[in-house]
């Protein structure tokens, strides 16, 4: 069966079916309990499964991931909530050189079956320490894991397999995706970590985007499609370990790509796709790859300057007909 | 106290009252963007720290931070004109709310990470040891903040230098929707000073004259060299977390109403009357000075323009040419 569910709607029912599955499951972090977090994440869950699975915590960062590193070595599976991506700063010990090291430094003999789950991602007037996106930090650590769903379903697929991976998982919530809608399956199969997906075939280029740059990219493939551009949409979905036979398979059909990233440019993710194929399909290029990124800077506040920092579905547009040479109608 | 120091410091709270009632006003309005965390309640504590401070001390606030700028002293107008993301906004519309910072006011910024005013507060204090200069430093922060290692790891460091730094707790009883008394392990987090080796006192935060004594002692204790001070002032989070937060789900109204009758500018008032401090003159005198003062404010704020766009990368962050 399925039924029209939001992003967060969808995220919940996928946390709340794990939890009614597996005892071992549980949630911590600021408002999670009676007040069902920040943007609802957690409804209802404190009167179903009550305080001892639903934890209500203090502001303290490294101690809510340190705790669910302990517990998650020693037989539970914690969903800690960190509520912005970048509060996760503070927590960065226990993610980065706890949860992310234990299972290759014991040996194997340790798992670390928790996620890290936290928003990410700009959101009008949020501003300078309230809108990171900040994964690829994340993905430059071995050890770690990073989803970002860019729909309803992949919110719901994608914390089903975060919950019942062995390794930690930092699963990342858009803040301008939680209230879209799509039909959503009771029953889904988890999304499989490490698997992107096209959401749009196309011939003329590869466009590999994750998270709100998905729908603004779809937004700007129907715009040039009109001008003669076919563009192919790349969902990661698992920003890592990325697909990397998804992107170059694209590549090697279209022969040019462009990466569209909400993060940061140097040393970002744009940059490491670019280089995947480069060094792994040279042969087939056409032109020059390219990246759009966010604008190297702190977000600021007031709306006209925040509106320069990060790519949409218009920027998109006029980057594709650049590297077509097309003006614009 | 002299009769000068308590019309001031009532002044101060209706002051910080009004102008966060009027941004309430035109948050409701839609005409702001961002999260606006409000201080109506608490005013006693910004005012009554900030009335035993110099000129060229230093600050440093929270999220929670137009009170503290506005007891410092921040012109009004540049303070509104930044919530509107206007060019004229003490930071170019770059900051908001959460984000506020004037040097010449001493105010080292409002921040939109808990607990990050603390460690700054301690390096601003370990400055003022190097620089031998007589100044303060004074991190406000909320009860949420001290369960925060910022909190603990500061205290140390500034009581093993013995820092010119007052901590002052603001512990309104939530963070969030999660409660002090669900999350932090004493009742009195005045108490935790001792963990620390420094003085830490518990006052009533809705008396100003209590918190403006306990943060006299303190001051005169760190600019004589003494050290640090943990003062937490007990006070309550009348509004939601953030304006349009609807509490209902984790605290009961009879709270909140309860609350509302411990209102520290009521109690001042009646105490200065009785006193025969205040009379009717004075006060409408003085309610005039700060409506006139805020309606300039909006107006200005309003009026002024919006920050041109290639704002947006000035100043620069390094990056390859
Ligand atoms: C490091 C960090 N963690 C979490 C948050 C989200 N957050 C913003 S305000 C707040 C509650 C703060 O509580 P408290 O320190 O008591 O301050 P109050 O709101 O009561 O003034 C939380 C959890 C944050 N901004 N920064
Ligand atoms: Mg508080």
């Amino acid at each position: 069966m399925t039924r029209s569910l939001t992003y967060v709607e969808a995220l919940r029912e996928g946390m709340r079916q794990e939890m009614e599955r597996d005892e071992t499951v549980f949630v911590m972090g600021e408002g999670v309990g009676l007040r069902g977090s920040a943007f609802k994440q957690t409804a209802g869950f404190y009167d179903q499964f009550g305080p001892e699975r639903v934890r209500d915590t203090a502001i303290s960062e490294l101690a809510i991931a340190g705790a669910a590193v302990g517990a998650a070595i020693s037989g539970m599976r914690p969903i800690a909530d960190l509520m912005w991506i970048d509060f996760t700063t503070l927590a960065c010990d226990q993610i980065c050189n706890q949860a992310a090291k234990l299972h290759y430094v014991s040996n194997g003999q340790i798992k670390v079956p928790a996620v890290f789950r936290a928003t990410t991602g700009h959101l009008r007037g949020q501003a300078a320490q309230h809108c990171g996106s900040w994964y690829a930090f994340y993905c430059n650590i071995p050890g770690l894991k990073v989803v970002l769903p860019s729909c309803p379903s992949d919110a719901k697929g994608l914390i089903l397999s975060a919950i019942r991976d062995d390794g930690p998982v930092i699963y990342l919530e858009h803040k301008m995706l939680l209230n879209v809608r799509e039909e959503v399956a009771e029953d889904l199969a988890p999304t499989p970590l490490g698997v992107a997906a096209i959401r749009r075939e196309g011939a003329d280029l590869t466009l590999v985007a994750s998270g709100l740059m998905v729908p603004e990219s779809l937004k700007a493939a129907r715009e040039v499609e009109a001008e003669g551009v076919s563009v192919e949409v790349v969902d990661l979905r698992t920003l890592m370990p990325y697909d990397s036979e998804c992107i170059l398979r694209s590549f090697r059909k279209t022969g040019r790509l462009l990466v569209v990233d909400e993060g940061f440019r140097y040393c970002g993710l744009g940059s490491e796709i670019i280089s995947l194929v480069i060094e792994r399909a040279m042969d087939y290029m056409d032109d020059s790859p390219r990246q759009l990124t966010a604008r190297h800077t702190t977000v600021p506040f007031s709306p006209p300057l925040e509106d320069c920092v990060f790519p949409n579905s218009r920027t998109i547009a006029a980057e594709i007909r650049d590297m077509f040479g097309l003006v614009k109608l | 106290m002299n009769r000068k120091t308590k019309l001031a410091l009532l002044e101060m709270m209706l002051r910080i009252r009004k102008t966060e009632l009027r941004l309430a006003e035109i948050y409701r309005s839609g005409d702001l963007t961002g999260a606006l965390h409000l201080y109506e309640g608490e005013e006693a504590i910004a005012a009554g720290v900030c009335a035993a401070l110099n000129r060229d001390d230093f600050i440093t606030s929270t999220h929670r931070g137009s009170g503290h700028c506005v007891a410092r002293g921040m012109p009004l107008r540049t303070l509104i004109a930044e919530v509107y993301g206007k060019a004229t906004g003490c930071c170019g519309g770059k900051g908001g709310h959460m984000h506020m910072f004037d040097v010449d006011a001493g105010i080292m910024g409002t921040t939109g990470i808990v607990g990050a005013g603390m460690p700054l507060a301690t390096g601003l204090g370990l400055s003022i040891q190097l620089r031998k200069t007589s100044q303060v430093a004074v991190a406000f922060f909320s009860d949420g903040a001290s369960n925060n290692g910022a909190f603990h790891e500061s205290l140390n460091m500034a009581a093993v230098w013995k820092l010119p730094v007052l901590f002052v707790c603001e512990n309104n009883g939530y963070a969030t929707s999660v409660s002090a008394r669900r999350s932090t392990s004493v009742t009195d987090i005045g108490v935790r000073g001792a963990g620390y080796g420094i003085p830490g006192v518990t006052v009533d935060g809705n008396r100003v004259d209590r918190v403006y004594q306990a943060a006299s002692e303190a001051v005169r204790r760190a600019r004589a060299g003494e050290g640090p001070t943990l003062i937490e002032c007990q006070t309550y989070r009348i509004r939601g977390h953030y304006e349009g937060d609807d509490w209902w789900e984790y605290r009961d109204s009879a709270e909140v109403e309860e609350a509302r009758r411990r209102d520290p500018i009521a109690f001042w008032q009646a105490a200065l009357v009785e006193d025969g401090v205040l009379g009717e003159k004075t006060l409408d005198e003085m309610n005039a000075r700060i409506d006139s003062d805020i309606e300039d404010a909006v107006q200005f704020a309003a009026a002024s323009p919006l920050p041109e766009p290639e704002q947006a990368f000035v100043p620069a962050h390094p990056q390859p040419a």
